[in-house]
């Protein structure tokens, strides 16, 4: 089984295809890989808690752990006492680690 | 055991995209964690080591020239190898020379090298591990 | 090293490139010799489209000799032997029906993506 670190940059309210990285997300998941997603730039818009509906809450019902870039928090002034329940601030670090661990990353 | 390699490809041009700052993050990051790296320019990322980008003074904030201090990309990206060497790792940065030649860039800054996709594969394949920060 | 380089923007500078810089780029790793394969999806899918023409741009005087030809390109990359993906959920969704496809695409379920993704030591989102 292989270790999926993905990226999302995109936010769903402009892009449409964030819904199928969503997808993506959950089947890899379902086929037994380890996967989290990582979201960065306008990627975090959709985690501040009372934007609309959107799959991040689907990713973290299936146990998929959703970080959040620190710095593009602080960007947009999402602090993390309002970000959804379950998505946790996290520094941009962890994408070299995943990378340096051998994870598959993938960026959209 | 020697320090690892990491492979970036990144397509946007300067000062279109966000992605350009996230990327040049992330190699920062790498490269402070003793990280060699890789980056392979391609398209409009071809034109971020353009030795011709010049500041300008900002008149809507009232800063002249030098209180302005506009970033240049390929200054980033000089930083980015002085630090590398000072690190002791590597910073190999390679436009894809094509993507050079069409956008008249050629003028690049020093440290930086004109490839293409084999060189790309070549990295990737030499890498622990690579990502792809695409354009849209 | 086999990867899959997965292609989801469509239709950027094809004019002023005549190519998608991305399947144009993975057509030279492949003719380099790199085990490379394509997998469409989003949008790029329309790339796979047989009838498709874009008009040459004509600009003053200046008539552009060869204009982008994504559908044929992809065809070529097949003939050489690289495979093309086409995610059938993302055609659907576009309404393309997998007739009016170029010959030789295979197509894969957004539910098929993680075994078709484990099929590869490297997979790259363009």
């Amino acid at each position: 089984m292989s270790d999926y670190f993905l990226i999302e940059s995109r936010d769903p309210f402009e892009c449409a295809d964030v819904h199928a990285q969503c997808e993506l997300a959950l089947g890899l998941s379902q086929a037994g890989h380890r996967v989290r997603m990582f979201l960065v730039q306008n990627g975090v818009l959709p985690a501040r808690r009372g934007a609309r509906a959107n799959g991040l809450s689907a990713l973290l019902n299936a146990g998929i752990p959703v970080l959040a870039d620190e710095q593009s928090l602080r960007e947009r002034g999402i602090r993390p006492a309002a970000l959804v329940d379950g998505i946790n601030p996290a520094p941009l670090e962890l994408v070299v680690d995943a990378l340096a661990a051998g994870s598959r990353v993938l960026w959209h | 055991m020697g320090a690892k390699t990491l492979t970036f490809a990144l397509m946007d041009a300067p000062y279109e995209s966000a992605r350009t700052a996230t990327a040049l993050r992330l190699v920062d990051l790498a490269l402070r964690r003793g990280i060699h790296v890789n980056v392979f320019a391609y398209e409009g990322a071809a034109a971020l080591t353009f030795a011709r980008q010049s500041q300008h003074p900002n008149a809507t904030h009232g800063r002249d020239v030098e209180s302005e201090d506009h970033p240049l990309t390929h200054r980033w990206i000089e930083a980015l190898l002085a630090f590398a060497e000072s690190r002791g790792v590597k910073l190999d940065w390679i436009n894809c020379g094509m993507c050079v030649d069409e956008r008249g860039v050629g003028e690049t800054i020093p440290g930086v090298r004109r490839g293409g996709p084999p060189d790309f594969f070549k990295l990737a394949l030499e890498s622990f591990n690579t990502l792809v920060i695409a354009t849209r | 090293m086999k990867a899959l380089n997965i292609v989801s923007s469509a239709y950027r500078a094809t004019s002023e490139e005549q190519d998608d810089t991305v399947v144009w780029f993975v057509h030279t790793l492949r003719n380099a010799g790199a085990d490379v394969e394509i997998l469409l999806r989003g949008n790029s899918v329309n790339y796979a489209v047989a009838e498709q023409r874009a008009d040459p741009m004509a600009l003053g005087a200046v008539v552009q000799k060869n204009p982008p030809r994504p559908a044929e390109d992809l065809a070529r990359f097949m003939e050489q032997g690289g495979r093309v993906f086409a995610v059938s959920d993302d055609l659907a969704a576009r309404g393309i029906d997998a007739t009016e496809l170029v010959a030789g695409v295979r197509l894969v379920g957004r539910a098929a993506l993680a075994a078709l993704y484990d099929r590869y030591d490297r997979v790259w989102a363009w």
